[in-house]
Parts: structure tokens; C-alpha cells; sequence
């Protein structure tokens, strides 16, 4: 540090550890399949381990590595309770950083019984590693994992096939194991595959090249994890800013508060409010370090807007343009996989809360479509679930949702089941789509008012007979038919002062007049 | 984090089009700013419990941006043992008036008059009655239902399974076998009277990220972390620093020794490491050398195997 250029090399050194990205990782793979040594030898290798920690693992009174070697697998083995069985029971959660990328592992269990936790470490993941016994192949437990990597949407999955050791680095027993992931990720529909051979006991291509192995040529699992691509088309994605927080700390300012969700927010951009409809802009994005023109996926910002609208936690800002998917579906009815996550079952009929969002709303479970049999991908009849099945489940709820498929979106689509009475987390719902309801009415989506003020009273008209309407102010005639659809969705009426296409303009010199022209249009108010 | 990114005309231009990169300490920090407000919105009665140290730092730094151009919207509540370092009492006080937050200080006086120290009672037993159990009783005191803690998920294996919402059952404490399962980024806040939920914001944060982003956003800190000559004792082997008031075992001679605290607890029981590092550069210089973790000059976690897992079922952090 004496001298001028220890003191820039340490800044550029500084610089690059601020310059790194952040990648998010989960491992799937049963008791035995050596999942706890490969975290640890990554752990190791990457020389993430404290000598302290170390030393604490080596005069460990459990010792699974045998030959008197250091038992990595205890570095991750948190709870006494696991120490004592020698397995893991829960989520656990480890840090590791190498020059490109800072690393975070969601350790889950294999279990059969323990899908919920996979389910749990899987839904912040990045990429999953899917932990193959070399010497045993593609084993129910390696689709199960396989198939809940797809279902929670993790974009990159890599099969690590590991114990290779034992299998004296055989090539062949490799290729056989690769062929028949190729098929069962082709059948899960899983797009980003990689699969490395390793022994995670002896360190073979997890963090350094094996010699062992000159047959195989691609990265080692360190190396793929420090490449692979991160949030490739989140920013592309439409905008979707959950408002999570109204700031207002005095008269002079109000603020929403909130973490973009997908797309980019910009300063002066027009945006639409959910399920208001009211049509706004964005004035400044604020931050304590300034105000930013732009923001994007997984930034926290407060936005504040031009106009004085009705906005409020568990509500949204949109930004509707010509693409069919810049509006999110709004709807009271739509159907989700479920994980279900607790002893007590999942009944038809029952009602949970649902948290989506920052958004709660009440969930009434109308029907269970099928159970998956996440071994065979089977669909099977059910009509309860029990802790760790899946199955695609239909919803009422007594609020409109502003969601989108999760497959699309894993911010939007995604929500919780919260029982009413005991408060537990009991489901994870991954949202597929709008169902129909056969109680909504008949009446149009749009109406068009020759003038404001006639708009205005149709409105009034409207909502004293228990319609919900609003009258959409400032839109371009490109955005109306979006802004419809989206409030259709929502059971909301809209209404436009002037002409627009696809409606009969309503003119009228009284309210008698306007009631019988709006019952012409078949509405009764 | 702006302090050290290069500004330039061509930059401001893209910046227009394109919203910056997120590294890792911004998503980090992102993630910590969406949880403090998740819980702001949605407990009745929410707090932070500030310890002085490093971690706490980044957790006031981080709430003041949550709720910027707001003030934090909550108090701050200090654990005080009675054996806190007196230049943490004195930053502690400065600190907080200078960024206009509420402090709340609890200490068990009861315990404390009783005259509680480690050397009599054990670590595990001084812990559980003047942090637990002041602990406890400051939160119901309160009448609080959430506490914001600056606990990481790397700092030691029992946390690296804890949630970011750690729920409590009416006696405060922990059931490893009992926690919500945690998806997404979506956290259920739900509670039966008398129940509460510790919130970590920093979960995802390690000791490097932590002295990182203090050294990016120039955070103040107790000066206690910066190496200079300070008088100490060597105590079975760890570095403790002597006061006026300190009480000398039989055979001890003060010495000075240059080295700083690379983490805060209390006097006896927290030790110092030799360092010659001053500033923020040279620890994070220091750090990234180092081959122990930071708890390690912790008397408190080396009682026996799990002896942290053991604290936390009873309520601590």
C-alpha cells in the first residue's frame, strides 16, 4: 500500500471486485449422490474456506471421506441434528466469489419428502446443478429433480456427474449417462443444458481440469458457472413495477416505492396504472444516490408521478404499447401448478390467502385439474394434495390479480398460499393462465360519450347501478384498445369522450335521455 | 457506489437508453431495500436492532435509502450488556443524532446490578441474560412485531439455514424444523398476537461485501476497526483490550499492542487481531488475505460444537 502504484493496482482491484455480477445457483441430488462434498470441494478449491472452519471440520467426530482425508461435506452440513444423521435437512444457504462472478448456493435436500425445500432453493435460482451418480445413471430422483428445475423456470440447468472415480473415468458409462439426459431434458422442455463428468471427492473438473478425463473437452463446473449468461431478456420484457410502498414525507412529495419487476422504467415515460387504468407519467425516478433516468430489472427505486393518482400498495404500473404482451392478464380466475408445502392438505372449496406481488387477496381453490406424478410426468386425478405433490390447481379470488404466466415472468407469476387460520406458507403457485367465469356479465368492454363532461356522467350512471367504470383520459388512439382489454379483464368498464372505433357514440341532452340511449346498447342503469 | 464509477459525456448519452448494470453490491443492495419496505408495509410495529457495528452500519445506510426522501420509519433499538466498548457508545450516539434517527436503548438492570459477567457466569449464561433475555424484553417492551437484525447468512453454519423472515413463536424463539419455506422474493408477515419475525436484510451479504460497500459508499464506522497501538492483555491467547475499569486476572501485564477489531461484542469476550491496517482500503487489503473468519476472535462460538445453533433456539440472533 506505500507506493502510488501498489495503491492504483489495489483500486483496480477493488474496481473489479465491484465490477462483478451476481449469479444465484441451486443443487438438486439425493443423499448419496455426494452433493455436500461437491459444494464443498467448490468452496474448497475456489479457497472460500476459512482455516478456522476447516480446522473445525478436520477434528469433526463424523468423518464420511474416510483415508484420512478432510470430510468436505461438513463445511455445508449446518444443524446438529443433520450432523448426527448425516444428512441435510433444509435449505442452506452459502457464499462463495471467484474474480468474475459472486457466487450464492441454495443447498437443498433430496429427499422425496423434501420436494418443497427443492422447490423453495430453486425459485431464485439461476441455474440448477442436478447431481447424477456416475455410477448408477439417470435415477427417478434425477427426473424429479429434472422436472422441478423446469417447473420453477430456472433458465440453465447442468447435470454433474459425479463419482466418475469410481467408474474408472470410463468414458463410455459417461456418454450413456449424457444420452439419456439429452432425452429426458428434450421431454421437460429444458432448453440451456450442460452436462459436466466430476468427482467432487477427488476434485476432477470441478474447479480445475481433470486429468483423469482428457476425453472430455468442455468447461469444468466453476468455469460454466462463471460464464453462463445471466437475465438475457429480462430487460426486453415488458414493464411491470409492483408498487410496494407509498412515500410521503411531507406535502410536497409522493413517491412509489417499489423494485422493478421486468423492463425498464424511464423518466418522462408514459405508464398506466392497475387496475385503475389511469393513464400518467413518470416525472423523476428518485434514489438517494440521485435521480436516474432509467431503471431496470431488480432495481429499487421510487417513482414519482405528474399526475395526483389513486395508486396504492398491491397496485401497478404498466406501460401498454402496440405488443399483445405489454398488458399483464387481469383477472379474478386463472389456473397454477402448485407445490403444496404443508401436512395439512390442499382441499377444493377451501380458501387461502394469496400473496402475489405486494399484492393479498383471498383464493378460493375451485378445482384440481390433475396431480403430476413427478416421477413418470403422469397426470393423475386427485382431490386433495398432500405435502410435496404438484398438480395444476383453478382459483377464484375475491380481487382482480395483474399477473403473467410464470413461464413468462417468475415475478409476476409467481405467488404464495398463506393459511387463513395458522399463518403458514402452505403452497407455492406458479400461475399458467386466465380461466373464464361464468358469472361475469355481458356487458360491453368500451363506451364512447360525445363529449367529457357526458363521459363523466355515464360514469355516475354506471357506478350507482354497481357498475365499475372509468373514463380513460389521454390516451392515444393506439393504446385505447389495450387499455380496454385491460380493464375488461378486470370487470371494469371504460369510457372515451369523443369517437373511437368499435364503439356507438352516446349523445344525450339529459340523464333520461342517456339511460334509454345506454339501454339501446343494452345496458340497464 | 457512484463514488467509483467513471463519469464521462459518452456515458450520460447510453445512460438515457439503458439503466445501469447491476454488479453484484447494487443487486445486493436492491434486494436489502425491497426487504426492509416489504416489511415496513406490512408489520404494525416494526424495528431495527442496532448492534454499532460494521453490519448495522450498512443496515442504517440502507434504510435510509429505502425510504428516501422519507426519514427511517422506524426506531432503533440498542442491546446495551454494560460491557460495549466505550468508543461504540460514544459513535453510537453521535451517529444517530447526526442522521436523525430514534434510538432506543434496553439493558437488563436487573442483571447488571447483580453484577453478571462472563468470568463468573460463562459466556453462555452472561449472553443469555444480558443479550437474550434484554433482548426479549426490550422487543415486548416495545411492543414490537418485526426486528430488523444485520445478521448474514456466512458468518456461521447454523445462520446459513436461517430465513430472511425468521419466525418467532411467543416466547421469541427459534425452531430450526419450524420455519416457512421462503419462495421468491415473496415473504409472508403473518402473525398471531405475541408472535414476531426477525427480518435480516443483509442475509445474502458476506464480511466482504459488507467492508466492500463501506469502503463504496463511505460509510462511518467505530474507529475501534482501524488498526493503531492500543493497550491490551493477552488472554488465553486472545488480544483484549484494557480500559480503566478493567479487571486484571492474577499474572497479567498490560502491553501495548498495534491491532484493531475486526468484529464488535462486548470487552471481555471479544478480541482483537494484530493488523497494521488504517483505512478502509487496507482491511478490505487485509481481508481479502485472511484465512479465518471473523467470529473466530468471538469467545461465544467456540463453547462447544453448535454452541451458536444452542443461542439462537433460545431466542438471540
Amino acid at each position: 500500500m506505500a507506493t502510488a502504484s501498489a495503491l492504483n493496482d489495489f483500486r483496480a482491484f477493488l474496481d473489479s471486485h465491484l465490477d462483478r455480477e451476481l449469479l444465484r445457483f441451486t443443487t438438486a441430488g439425493s443423499v448419496d449422490d455426494g452433493k455436500s462434498t461437491l459444494i464443498g470441494r467448490l468452496l474448497h478449491d475456489t479457497k472460500s474456506v476459512y482455516e478456522d472452519q476447516l480446522a473445525s471440520v478436520a477434528k469433526s467426530r463424523v468423518n464420511r471421506a474416510g483415508n484420512g482425508r478432510v470430510d468436505l461435506s461438513l463445511l455445508t452440513d449446518g444443524l446438529r441434528a443433520e450432523r448426527e444423521q448425516g444428512i441435510t435437512i433444509d435449505v442452506a444457504y452459502r457464499y462463495f466469489a471467484t474474480s468474475k462472478r459472486k457466487f450464492i448456493i441454495a443447498d437443498t435436500p433430496g429427499h422425496e419428502q423434501y420436494t418443497r425445500n427443492m422447490a423453495t432453493g430453486a425459485s431464485t435460482a439461476d441455474v440448477a446443478i442436478v447431481l447424477v451418480d456416475g455410477s448408477k445413471g439417470i435415477l427417478p430422483q434425477s427426473r424429479r429433480h429434472s422436472f422441478i428445475a423446469s417447473l420453477l423456470g430456472i433458465p440453465h440447468v447442468v447435470a454433474a456427474v459425479n463419482k466418475m472415480d469410481l467408474v474408472g473415468y470410463d468414458e463410455a458409462k459417461f456418454r450413456a449417462i449424457e444420452a439419456d439426459f439429452r432425452a429426458l431434458a428434450k421431454r421437460l422442455g429444458l432448453r440451456n443444458i450442460q452436462i459436466i463428468p466430476v468427482s467432487a471427492l477427488e476434485g476432477d473438473n470441478v474447479v480445475t481440469s481433470s486429468a483423469n478425463m482428457p476425453w472430455y473437452s468442455g468447461p469444468t463446473l466453476l468455469e460454466y458457472l462463471e460464464t453462463v449468461p445471466l437475465h438475457e431478456h429480462v430487460a426486453d420484457q415488458p414493464l411491470r413495477f409492483p408498487v410496494q410502498l407509498v412515500v410521503r414525507p411531507d406535502r410536497t412529495f409522493r413517491g412509489f416505492a417499489g423494485q422493478v419487476a421486468s423492463g425498464v422504467v424511464r423518466a418522462g415515460q408514459h405508464v398506466v396504472a392497475l387496475p385503475s387504468g389511469r393513464r400518467t407519467q413518470v416525472k423523476r425516478i428518485v434514489t438517494w444516490d440521485g435521480d436516474l433516468k432509467a431503471a431496470g430489472p431488480g432495481e429499487s427505486v421510487t417513482l414519482e408521478l405528474t399526475d395526483e393518482i389513486d395508486l396504492s400498495r398491491g397496485e401497478m404500473l404498466i406501460s401498454p404499447d402496440a405488443h399483445s404482451n405489454s398488458v399483464p392478464t387481469v383477472s379474478t380466475a386463472f389456473g397454477a401448478k402448485v407445490v403444496w408445502m404443508h401436512e395439512e392438505p390442499l382441499e377444493a372449496g377451501k380458501t387461502y390467502l394469496l400473496k402475489q406481488t405486494s399484492r393479498v387477496v383471498r383464493a378460493e381453490v375451485k378445482r384440481i385439474a390433475y396431480r403430476v406424478d413427478v416421477n413418470s410426468l403422469e397426470h393423475l386425478d386427485a382431490t386433495e394434495l398432500k405435502m410435496n405433490d404438484i398438480a395444476e390447481v383453478e382459483f377464484e379470488t375475491n380481487l382482480p390479480l395483474f399477473f403473467d404466466a410464470y413461464r413468462e415472468n417468475r415475478v409476476t407469476g409467481a405467488a404464495i398460499l398463506i393459511d387463513p387460520l395458522s399463518n403458514a406458507t402452505v403452497g407455492a403457485l406458479l400461475i399458467d393462465r386466465a380461466v373464464s367465469t361464468a358469472t361475469r356479465n355481458d356487458l360491453p368492454a368500451l363506451l364512447a360519450a360525445a363529449h367529457i363532461d357526458l363521459a363523466e356522467r355515464v360514469r355516475e350512471l354506471l357506478a350507482a347501478a354497481g357498475h365499475r367504470a372509468v373514463v380513460l383520459h389521454g390516451f392515444t388512439p393506439d393504446e385505447v384498445p389495450v387499455a380496454v382489454r385491460a380493464l375488461q379483464l378486470a370487470g371494469v368498464l371504460a369510457i372515451v369522450a369523443g369517437a373511437v372505433e368499435g364503439a356507438t357514440v352516446l349523445d344525450a341532452s339529459d340523464d333520461a335521455g342517456l339511460i334509454a340511449a345506454l339501454a339501446e346498447m343494452g345496458v340497464t342503469v | 457506489m457512484s463514488t467509483l464509477l467513471p463519469t464521462d459525456a459518452a456515458s450520460s448519452v447510453a445512460e438515457l437508453l439503458t439503466p445501469r448494470k447491476m454488479d453484484h453490491l447494487r443487486a445486493l443492495e436492491a434486494e436489502s431495500i425491497f426487504i426492509l419496505r416489504e416489511a415496513v408495509a406490512e408489520f404494525a410495529r416494526p424495528v431495527m436492532l442496532y448492534s454499532i457495528g460494521k453490519d448495522s452500519s450498512v443496515m442504517l445506510r440502507l434504510a435510509q435509502k429505502a425510504f428516501y426522501p422519507g426519514k427511517i420509519p422506524f426506531p432503533l433499538l440498542h442491546i446495551d450488556t454494560s460491557y460495549k466498548f466505550p468508543e461504540m457508545i460514544a459513535f453510537r450516539d453521535n451517529y444517530v443524532k447526526e442522521i436523525g434517527a430514534d434510538l432506543i436503548v434496553h439493558r437488563n438492570e436487573k442483571a447488571i446490578a447483580d453484577g453478571a459477567n462472563p468470568h463468573d457466569l460463562g459466556t453462555q449464561n452472561c449472553c443469555g441474560l444480558l443479550k437474550t433475555r434484554a433482548l426479549l424484553d426490550g422487543l415486548e417492551a416495545g411492543g414490537f412485531d418485526a426486528a430488523f437484525g444485520g445478521a448474514r447468512r456466512d458468518e456461521e453454519k447454523s445462520r446459513a439455514k436461517e430465513r430472511v423472515y425468521s419466525f418467532r413463536d411467543g416466547n421469541g424463539q427459534w425452531d430450526p424444523k419450524n420455519q416457512r419455506p421462503e419462495l421468491w422474493q415473496i415473504y409472508n408477515s403473518r402473525l398471531r398476537k405475541g408472535e414476531s419475525i426477525r427480518v435480516f436484510p443483509l442475509s445474502n451479504w458476506t464480511e466482504l461485501d459488507i467492508w466492500l460497500y463501506l469502503y463504496a459508499e463511505q460509510i462511518p464506522i467505530v474507529p475501534l476497526y482501524f488498526a493503531r497501538e492500543r493497550e491490551a492483555v493477552i488472554r488465553s491467547g486472545q488480544i483484549t483490550l484494557t480500559y480503566p475499569e478493567t479487571r486484571l486476572l492474577p499474572g497479567e501485564k498490560i502491553e501495548t499492542v498495534m491491532c484493531r477489531m475486526r468484529s464488535l461484542g462486548c470487552m471481555p469476550c471479544t478480541g482483537a487481531i494484530r493488523s497494521e491496517a488504517d483505512t478502509l482500503e487496507k482491511i478490505i487489503a487485509e481481508l481479502i488475505s485472511f484465512r479465518r473468519s471473523e467470529r473466530e476472535n468471538r469467545a461465544i462460538d467456540h463453547d462447544e460444537e453448535g454452541s451458536m445453533e444452542t443461542k439462537k433456539r433460545e431466542g438471540y440472533f
